[in-house]
């Protein structure tokens, strides 16, 4: 078992290329994904939405939710995939830790992989409320990467 | 640039004159050390709110005043549906009608003083918080139409509290106007067992005492003494109240540029209040005002069972219930004639003056309850609205302290662990939150509430009646 939950956690943190971070906004946290695509950008942006509640490699990907959301706009698309996210984490009762992300003509298909909250194990700190179009910008950046970022509210 | 155009024009309150595509003032209540501190983007805000078409009088921020989305976190605006006025998703905001209800106990301080960690422990297992918690109470798809309509009403017909219980609560319990059909299945979903359930953040359920009385007279009124117990829920309208607010915000966005509405920020989304996706929002959004008086109603039942689990002699009764993130449609007097206004009120509480028609008989002389809440280591305080408020903020004032630190900064600064070691020693109990979640929202994060309370006070939107101070405090 234990071997079992380790390869998950690994591959939920490898899956995908670039990084994510947490940027500051005074009341609430701000959340990007930088990635050499925009699908990956989009991932790492929804790993630091994650990261807003738990650390996500407490995170099993042992359960599998698809998620399909419909907008033109790029940044309309990243505020409409994370509400997506908070939805299925909330009607589900579950925290996702990995992503695949499929851009298609106005929207995107994508799997997020996780588990069902455990307080003891996830100590979870904050919920998140919305995906924000403050903060929002869906761009390439100087050295080329994606880079996908809005503030979330707490 | 907005900060050097500030005028002071009265009692802790300053007007810019507009400029650019404003077509009001912004108001701004607050002392200088207050105003001084405010960010640039909160006068931003304010002044892009008094840009939106049909606003009136002017674009308000009270003394607890921050950077919000759109509008900003302690603004007021109200719009005139016969002069092409708006109504505004990012006005309300995401928790659509957070809140707080205050209750007596019945009980006083030296009552509860050797059962107070027992008290501590009962009420966090009764009361569902934090992420992933469930509640209780499920809902089936076919009665959340039922709560969204009812609100409290419905919830006391279900058995959690009192008939008497409904007049002490904002619209007796009951907003008008609700229309569930417009609320989406998405929205409905998320609250099927989320009903009487705490959330996270800053939200919380408090076990106070007042420790100070500023008004003797009024404090009776309110059936308030110095010593007396009090309890403090905080929440709004959980998930259900989220998406609504997530959908409407898409919606009026791709609104707001066909109607040629210019938005300088997203977040200030907004349709014409006659238009369709204006008059479905407010009607879902009546719904989750419903909802979340529905939840507090539920919580204070929850709460009552745990108070008399421990202390039979206790009788928990509904001192008020306030909403602080709303939009209503009100009666106010502009130019000398009475019109029908909407209202938004975001991240501010109503503080309707003495004779108000909507409050009961008892609280006619005294004027609305206002409800502040502070953090889990400072004071709340009770105060009651003015007269003098109905025309100078269309009868609002402040909601609480508001941050003054990133949760990011909070938790570089503080650690969980050592914030509670540090309130126990001041007495304060704390219950049910993670280690980070706690130290997110430490005290030292959060401005000073007592200078908000009492910059409220000399603008004259309240007045202050009693200060109480934590003894428990369950967090999610």
């Amino acid at each position: 078992m234990a071997a079992f939950l380790d390869l998950s956690v690994r591959s939920g943190t490898c899956m995908t290329r670039g990084h994510w971070e947490h940027f500051s906004h005074p009341s609430d946290i701000g959340i990007r994904g930088v990635a050499p695509t925009k699908a990956e950008a989009f991932a790492q942006a929804a790993m630091a939405l994650t990261a807003v509640i738990t650390d996500p490699q407490k995170v099993e990907s042992r359960q599998v939710v698809d998620i399909t959301c419909r907008e033109d706009d790029d940044d309309m698309l990243l505020v409409a995939w994370l509400s997506s996210l908070l939805y299925e984490m909330d009607a589900r009762n579950m925290l996702f830790s990995r992503f695949e992300i499929e851009l298609i003509e106005g929207g995107l298909n994508a799997r997020a992989w996780g588990e069902p909250v455990d307080v003891e194990k996830h100590e979870p700190a904050v919920e998140v409320k919305a995906a924000t179009y403050a903060g929002l910008e869906v761009g390439r950046d100087n050295e080329g990467n994606w880079v996908a970022q809005c503030v979330v509210d707490v | 640039m907005y900060a050097e155009r500030l005028q002071k024009t009265g009692d802790a309150q300053w007007t810019i004159a507009p400029i650019g595509k404003m077509q009001v003032p912004v108001v701004i209540y607050a002392d200088e050390e207050l105003v001084r501190a405010m960010e640039e983007q909160v006068f931003q805000q304010a002044a892009n709110v008094a840009g939106l078409p049909g606003i009136v009088n002017a674009s308000y921020a009270m003394p607890d005043a921050h950077w919000g989305y759109g509008f900003p976190i302690g603004g007021v605006a109200a719009f005139d549906p016969d002069a092409g006025g708006v109504i505004s998703a990012g006005g309300v905001g995401f928790d659509i009608s957070c809140g707080v209800r205050a209750v007596r106990t019945g009980l006083t301080a030296d009552a509860i003083e050797d059962n107070k960690p027992e008290l501590a422990d009962v009420l966090a297992r009764k009361i569902p918080a934090g992420v992933g918690s469930r509640g209780k109470v499920k809902v089936s798809a076919a009665e959340i139409d039922d709560m969204l309509v009812g609100g409290a009403e419905w919830a006391v017909e279900q058995g959690y509290g009192s008939r008497a219980d409904l007049d002490y609560v904002e619209e007796n319990g009951k907003m008008a106007g609700a229309e569930p059909r417009y609320v989406s299945d998405h929205a409905k979903q998320r609250q099927e067992s989320e009903v009487g359930t705490l959330g996270s953040g800053n939200h919380y359920l408090e076990v106070q005492r007042v420790t100070a009385v500023y008004r003797d007279d009024i404090a009776k009124v309110l059936g308030v003494a110095l010593n007396d117990i009090i309890l403090m829920i905080h929440c709004g309208s959980r998930g259900l109240g989220h998406q609504i607010a997530t959908d409407y915000l898409a919606r009026m966005i791709k609104t707001a540029q066909q109607e040629s509405i210019e938005l300088p920020e997203k977040e200030l989304a907004c349709a014409p209040i006659t238009s369709d996706v204006g008059r479905q929002y407010y009607g879902a959004m009546c719904a989750g005002i419903n909802c979340a008086l529905a939840n507090r109603q539920v919580m204070m039942h929850l709460a009552r069972e745990a108070f008399a689990q421990i202390y039979p002699r206790s009788n928990l009764t509904l001192l008020y219930d306030v909403s602080h993130n709303t939009c209503k449609v009100e009666e106010h007097v502009v130019d000398g004639r009475k019109k029908k206004l909407y209202v938004h009120r975001k991240g501010a509480t109503r503080a309707f003056g003495p004779g108000d028609p909507s409050l009961p008989e008892d609280l006619k002389p005294v004027g609305q309850p206002v409800l502040i809440g502070g953090t889990m280591g400072t004071a709340s305080y009770i105060l009651t609205g003015t007269e003098e408020a109905m025309h100078l903020s269309f009868g609002s004032c402040c909601h609480g302290a508001g941050r003054s630190m990133s949760r990011s900064q909070a938790t570089k600064r503080w650690k969980g662990k050592d914030v509670v070691m540090h309130l126990a020693q001041k007495g304060i109990l704390i219950r049910g939150a993670s280690p980070r979640g706690i130290a997110e929202e430490a005290p030292g994060a959060y401005k000073d509430v007592t200078a908000v309370v009492d910059a409220t006070e000399t603008a004259h939107l309240a007045k202050k009646v009693a200060r109480l101070e934590p003894l428990i405090c369950v967090k999610g």
